[in-house]
């Protein structure tokens, strides 16, 4: 797509005690985008996430963000990036404000500054009323929100999440990722680790998907839907008042159209690329009532049944 | 590192623990005071020194020195035994280090901020009891021994410094609080506290007859360490930490010795404090950067 990488990982491998945890995994993630990084629990995910802001040393291979090398710059690598970890705790004695605060002031930011920015992510995550009371009086949804806010204080050109939205109710769910969805467009490229399939699938462009340390596919989440689907083809579904076999022999003389299958009022066609223009036009030329037609659609747990099952 | 420093700070200075332990040692410095109120009369006043006197002079109830003996370690203790862990427990350690900070200025934020509370904490009890005092007893501390005064204060920050150190290793050490609370107690009761030290009165005596090794392994406890340092530090009468012989003190006069020859004393005594508590402090330093952070 041309579009600037911001992360790039080169055979980076983690071993503890003998053990591989992360092997030999290469990533690339465009600026602007919201990443899905996939697995089971235990598959490397977390491990990952910290050799990638030099948190623990790779064994071997290394990552690079922004340009940064993760291990031997880790100081500019966290200045650009926020991190959103998985059992994420505040000073609970303090309040919301002040544990933004402290964060604010780790990273060099002026008073100013830093109150500006506060009550800006305050807004954005909704916690503006909330802002001087004692996180301990949090709920555990308000607390993850109040997460976000921390990942965001420190304007980052990455943020990298881990399971976001666990233990949030299905509104709060929808409030996050709505506010994740958005960052992209504010700038700030998203890595996000989660188990639930529906939510990656909603917000994310491209996914990858590790089991065992290892990557098992990676890339735009529309390719590898008609990957596990089609094996890499468009399947278009088209309603018409009737079927007629001169019309299924149109239309399989289209070219790019590889297969034709008609199940009562239903045309199933399988092609190499999105040909709804042409069957439309084939379709109400031959004197056929298009009732409705579109692309099949798939869901992630059609790519991920379909990897797991393989691997 | 300044911004933890600051955090730290502002911890202490509001928790309740710190007030707690603060209240503690000011009942301590009223007792003792009123203790030295009813000694100071019968005390020696030959060496001139009767300042001083206000802090080692006790009589049934024991004088300040000894209570801050007691209560210097607890504090330390206190301050650090949760620094580490805690950060891990409550999940706050991985948010604070993907922060643009090297690591270890976390554990030197930490420590440098104990010490700083520490200080401000002893500080402010001896300038008490010396305002106090000094109304008492209406005599004024000659330079002498205000000087002498500063060494102690020296000398307590570094005692509570080295416990505080031992307390931040096992809370590196350790994830769980309760036994890193509890592995320091353990040392302190069993080599650094006064009133009742199996280490002195039953280990050291049962190994040893000669009078040399028998120091040479008292020496081991920090606590002894420190009361030979103050002893010597505010009674200019005090001669020598070893056990002095007939022929020694023979022709000896009881004039109050310079403040450079008690220093010269307890050189070895301070400079052994010290000691351990940089080594406290370097081995929780190097364990704590080796540390994974992973909390699963």
């Amino acid at each position: 797509m041309g579009k600037n990488i911001v992360l790039e990982t080169q055979d980076l491998t983690k071993k503890y005690d003998g053990t591989t945890v992360v092997d030999r995994l290469n990533l690339r993630i465009a600026e602007n985008e919201v990443f899905g990084l996939l697995g089971p629990n235990g598959a490397g995910k977390t491990t990952t996430i910290l050799m990638l802001l030099g948190l623990t040393e790779p064994a071997s291979g290394s990552a690079r963000v922004f340009g940064f090398d993760s291990t031997r710059e880790p100081l500019q690598v966290k200045r650009l990036t926020g991190y959103l970890p998985e059992r994420l705790g505040f000073y609970e004695n303090l309040t919301a404000r002040q544990n933004l605060r402290f964060i604010a002031w780790l990273n060099n930011m002026s008073d100013e500054e830093a109150e500006g920015q506060i009550d800006h992510v305050l807004k954005a995550v909704g916690l503006v009323e909330k802002a001087d009371t004692a996180v301990r009086k949090f709920s555990r949804g308000m607390k993850q929100r109040l997460g976000i806010a921390d990942v965001l204080v420190k304007k980052p050109r990455l943020a990298i999440l881990d399971e976001p939205t666990a233990g949030l109710d299905p509104k709060g769910i929808n409030q996050i990722l709505d506010l994740i969805a958005g960052l992209p467009k504010m700038g700030t490229t998203v890595v996000m680790c989660s188990h639930r399939l529906y939510e990656v699938q909603r917000i994310c462009h491209s996914i990858a998907i590790l089991a065992n340390g290892k990557l098992v596919v990676e890339g735009a989440l529309d390719v590898l839907g008609r990957e596990a689907l089609a094996g890499g083809r468009y399947r278009i579904e088209v309603e018409t008042d009737r079927v007629s076999p001169q019309l299924v022999g149109i239309i399989g003389k289209i070219s790019g159209v590889r297969n034709v299958e008609a199940t009562g009022n239903f045309l199933h066609i399988t092609t190499d690329s999105d040909l709804r223009a042409a069957v439309s036009k084939a379709v109400v030329n031959s004197g056929v009532a298009l009732i409705q037609m579109k692309v099949q659609e798939f869901s992630l747990d059609d790519i991920y049944k379909k990897y797991f099952q393989e691997g | 590192m300044i911004t933890i420093i600051r955090k730290e700070l502002a911890d202490y200075f509001t928790s309740i623990r710190c007030l707690i332990l603060f209240i503690l040692v000011l009942l301590a410095s009223a007792v003792a005071l009123y203790a030295a109120q009813q000694g100071i009369r019968g005390a020696s006043t030959e060496s001139g020194f009767i300042f001083t006197g206000l802090f080692t002079t006790g009589t049934n109830i024991p004088s300040l020195v000894t209570f801050i003996g007691i209560f210097v370690p607890v504090i330390g203790i206190a301050l650090g035994f949760d620094a580490i862990n805690r950060e891990y427990s409550s999940g706050t350690m991985s948010r604070i280090l993907s922060q643009p900070i090297y690591r270890d200025s976390v554990i030197n934020g930490k420590f440098l901020a104990g010490m700083i509370t520490l200080a401000i904490m002893m500080m402010t009890t001896l300038l008490l009891v010396s305002g106090f005092g000094l109304r008492m007893i209406g005599v004024a501390p000659g330079a002498e021994e205000i000087i002498r005064l500063f060494f102690y204060f020296v000398s307590i920050v570094v005692f509570g410094a080295f416990w505080m150190g031992l307390a931040i290793l096992f809370s590196v050490l350790f994830r769980s609080l309760a036994i890193s609370l509890l592995c320091p107690l353990a040392i302190w009761i069993l080599l650094g506290n006064p009133v009742f030290n199996p280490y002195v009165s039953f280990i050291v005596p049962a190994i040893t007859n000669s009078i040399g090794t028998y120091l040479m392994l008292l020496r081991i406890s920090p606590y002894w360490l420190f009361a030979e340092a103050t002893t010597a530090l505010l009674d200019p009468l005090f001669r020598g930490l070893g056990i002095l012989t007939l022929s020694d003190t023979t022709g000896m006069l009881l004039r109050p010795l310079s403040l450079e020859q008690s220093l010269l004393l307890v050189w070895p005594q301070l400079t052994a404090l010290i000691c351990l508590m940089i080594i406290c402090f370097a081995v929780s330093y190097v364990v704590f950067m080796r540390q994974e952070i992973r909390s699963t």
